[in-house]
């Protein structure tokens, strides 16, 4: 929890108003201590394809006792930039991010892949910088986090809004398996929903062959690579895969819509957070299945 | 089959329609991966032992000059004849005068990438020589024409059908009516054929897993003991070896063999792990009569002098390839060079240059399964990033990934873009969910459907809602 004084200093800097105002807002405030901000960082990917997962992920950070900020001056983490050898605009963008989230307690990315970019490799790019800047890219990759592993490491969440009922399988996508350890987060919110189970397919953790542009710029070697995936999740005998990261799930429904196999994809949030209005990933609107 | 790695995307294609290498490339999750997986959780310390195998690499490339001078020292003070050659081509000529000098019409040789590296087959055979592999895989793919596609395993693109005819077809003076229970029955056979070879031959080449810088001796590890026949038998034995595969101590090279062969093979040592100090001494049973050791450069002082210092920890256990879904999809031969696989990525732009190779760094999903298994815990995804960087800096970018960062640093003009681009691509995408095929998407929707959006951006949804309503 953050201490009054630190609210103080932080609102007068943000808005402008006089210490005294500020004061007497809290003052107002009924529960009073404050609950902690937290800044929602969306991926270029939810905000552009998918906003259901967005909505998600803010009911579940609220529902975890944080209050939510959409700050309008984030785009993208970089990442296509940085893994494409532009590190220029990778470190710019990454700029942009760490002043757009300067007012928030957390930063909380629903994709891993996204999260280990902001959390591991944007310090990096101001390594050989002044130190007030690498300073401030540091402080700014504390409070970065997945989705998941927020909720349940560092909110302590253990029960969740969703109700969904039925078996699901979960494929853990590597950025934020290998770089940020996530692995159980996702698990244990699940199995805090009583009507969900979670059959696990075989090599869960193998790669889907999304990798960024990967998937367009060489085409036929992601496709050997995904037609595994799928052939591996679809043995699990589940009609719903989740996953932590929209990309790889595009990927995956992707080719699950192209090869008529009846398996859909969600993001984990939706399912977490009951947003299940929308149809499942790649799916038309009138899709008729529940999941 | 292969062409060069400029050919990449090319070779890669071939290798996904060719069933045979498919058939071959599906056993390495139950062989080599499961192998190792096994090896490791009988092996409590494993993540301690990789700490200390990237100390003891990292502090030999500190000061590999030396660790190099040491060992030649030593190697001298052994009875070795120590050779440096700062290119492929004077480490072929140097090898070709050794054989020249020793009067040779035969060389047996054990398996070595770095021989591979500097073409010293074909330069040997140019000049007269019979060269015969002797490690089966390397045999196999010489009677062949083909170069190995993994570097541990040089045949692993192979079935046992395919070896079975090959052997009928060339060792035609055998029984006709012989039969292949299994491969033990194949290895019979190749060592019945080999052994006339060791024992005709006038010089041996083998590689080195290691040089040792204390005592001037060379370690050659192998499963088959054809590598102790090569080094043994002829009157010469001529070790060929990078500059990095040295090591200071006995000591770093047990810890360096613990991990080697867990994470090659699965084994916890490999059947035969040799030592060799000079030639035969006075009262020796056996040995070689003279000891020459050629160290090549080859363009890695330039690498370790460079970004990409970190690839020359490597120890050539393959491991990397093995569990990478790049090589798993393609196999060895399409990467268009000696080393394939994540190794490959990394070492192939360094000592044939970025131009030729700049393929190799961006095919790769960057899963980084190739880092949790590197037994001295090289950063291949970093490094692969790193050539990407550096082709950046030469050529730029692709004009559609500059427009979408141009985009990226200007959160308005960012936004806007993407509500447009959510309106027209969710009209029309909307009915279906998917599309099958988009314009700028082509790669993407040639194997499968690109999801629609649903219409309006997160950001645009949540101004509407949820912004500017006070808290």
């Amino acid at each position: 929890m953050l201490s009054p004084k630190l609210f103080v200093q932080r609102n007068h800097c943000l808005t402008g108003a006089t210490s005294i105002t500020v004061a007497a807002s809290i003052a107002q405030k009924p529960e009073y201590p404050l609950k902690p901000r937290a800044g929602l960082f969306v991926t270029c990917l939810v905000d552009l394809f998918r906003p259901s997962v967005g909505f998600a992920a803010a009911k579940l950070i609220e529902a975890s006792g944080c209050t939510v900020d959409v700050p309008i001056g984030q785009t993208c983490c970089g990442q296509p930039a940085y893994n494409s050898g532009d590190r220029y605009s990778a470190r710019t963008i990454g700029l942009q991010t760490i002043r757009a989230f300067a007012g928030c307690d957390y930063v909380v990315v629903p994709s891993g892949s996204c999260a280990a970019m902001l959390k591991l490799h944007v310090p990096k790019l101001f390594d050989d910088d002044a130190s007030q800047l690498r300073a401030e890219a540091a402080a700014f990759a504390e409070r970065v986090h997945e989705l998941t592993s927020f909720l349940v490491h560092i909110r302590g969440v253990t029960a969740v809004p969703g109700t969904y009922k039925g078996r699901v399988t979960y494929h853990d996508a590597c950025s934020g398996l290998r770089e940020l350890g996530i692995r159980p987060a996702p698990r244990k919110l699940l199995s805090a929903m009583s009507g969900v189970e979670l059959v696990e397919s075989q090599n869960a953790d193998a790669c889907c062959g999304f990798g960024g542009l990967f998937a367009e710029k060489y085409p036929d070697i992601s496709n050997a690579i995904l037609s595994k995936k799928v052939a591996d999740l679809a043995a699990s005998q589940t009609p719903l895969v989740l996953s932590g990261d929209l990309g790889c799930l595009m990927n995956i429904a992707g080719k699950c819509s192209r090869d008529r196999r009846g398996l859909a994809c969600r993001h984990i949030a939706e399912v977490l957070a009951d947003e299940l209005t929308d149809p499942p990933i790649g799916m038309p609107n009138d899709h008729a299945v529940a999941p | 089959m292969s062409a060069g790695p400029r050919d990449f995307k090319a070779n890669a294609a071939t290798a996904i329609a060719d069933a045979g290498l498919q058939r071959a490339l599906a056993g390495l999750p139950g062989g080599l991966v499961a192998q190792r997986t096994a090896a490791v959780a009988r092996c409590p310390e494993f993540e301690a032992l990789r700490d200390q195998g990237r100390d003891i690499r990292d502090h030999t490339l500190a000061n590999l000059d030396l660790y190099l001078e040491q060992f030649e020292t030593n190697a001298k003070h052994a009875g070795s004849h120590v050779h440096w050659a700062a290119t492929a081509t004077e480490a072929c000529k140097i090898i070709a005068d050794i054989c020249a000098f020793a009067n040779a019409e035969l060389v047996v040789k054990g398996k070595s990438m770095v021989s591979e590296e500097i073409g010293l087959n074909a330069h040997l055979q140019r000049g007269g020589l019979e060269v015969v592999e002797t490690d089966l895989g390397e045999y196999i793919i010489q009677n062949r024409g083909e170069t190995p596609s993994h570097i541990i395993a040089p045949a692993i693109h192979l079935t046992q059908a395919d070896v079975e005819a090959d052997f009928r077809r060339l060792h035609d003076h055998l029984q006709k009516a012989r039969v292949f229970h299994d491969p033990a029955d194949l290895v019979a056979e190749a060592r019945a054929i080999l052994r006339e070879k060791f024992l005709a031959a006038d010089v041996g080449i083998t590689g080195a897993n290691f040089l040792i810088s204390e005592t001037g001796s060379s370690i050659i590890v192998t499963n088959e003991g054809n590598g102790d026949l090569t080094q043994i038998l002829p009157k010469t034995h001529i070790v060929v070896a990078s500059i990095e595969k040295v090591v200071p101590t006995l000591n770093d090279a047990a810890t360096l063999l613990k991990l080697l062969a867990r994470s090659a093979t699965g084994q916890d040592m490999t059947a035969y792990t040799t030592f060799a100090t000079g030639p035969r001494r006075a009262g020796d049973l056996d040995g070689p009569e003279a000891c020459h050791i050629v160290i090549v450069d080859n363009g890695r002082s330039e690498m370790l002098a460079g970004d990409m210092r970190e690839a020359l920890r490597c120890i050539r256990c393959g491991a990397c390839m093995n569990h990478c879904p790049v090589y798993n999809a393609i196999g060895g031969h399409a990467y268009g060079w000696v080393y394939p696989g994540p190794i490959g990525a990394v070492l192939t732009p360094g000592l044939l240059g970025l131009e030729q190779a700049a393929h190799l760094p961006n095919a790769s999903t960057f899963c980084g399964a190739c880092e949790t298994v590197c037994p001295v815990k090289i950063p291949l995804v970093k490094l692969m990033r790193g050539w990407r960087t550096a082709g950046h800096e030469c050529n730029g970018g692709a004009w559609p990934l500059a427009a979408w960062s141009f985009a990226a640093r200007r959160p308005r003009l960012y936004h806007g873009s993407a509500r447009f681009a959510a309106a027209i691509l969710g009209a029309i995408g909307r009915s279906s969910g998917a599309f099958h095929w988009l314009p700028f998407a082509r790669g993407w929707t040639r194997h499968r459907d690109l999801a629609a959006p649903q219409g309006r951006t997160f950001q645009q949804l949540w101004s509407e809602t949820k912004r500017g309503v006070p808290r």
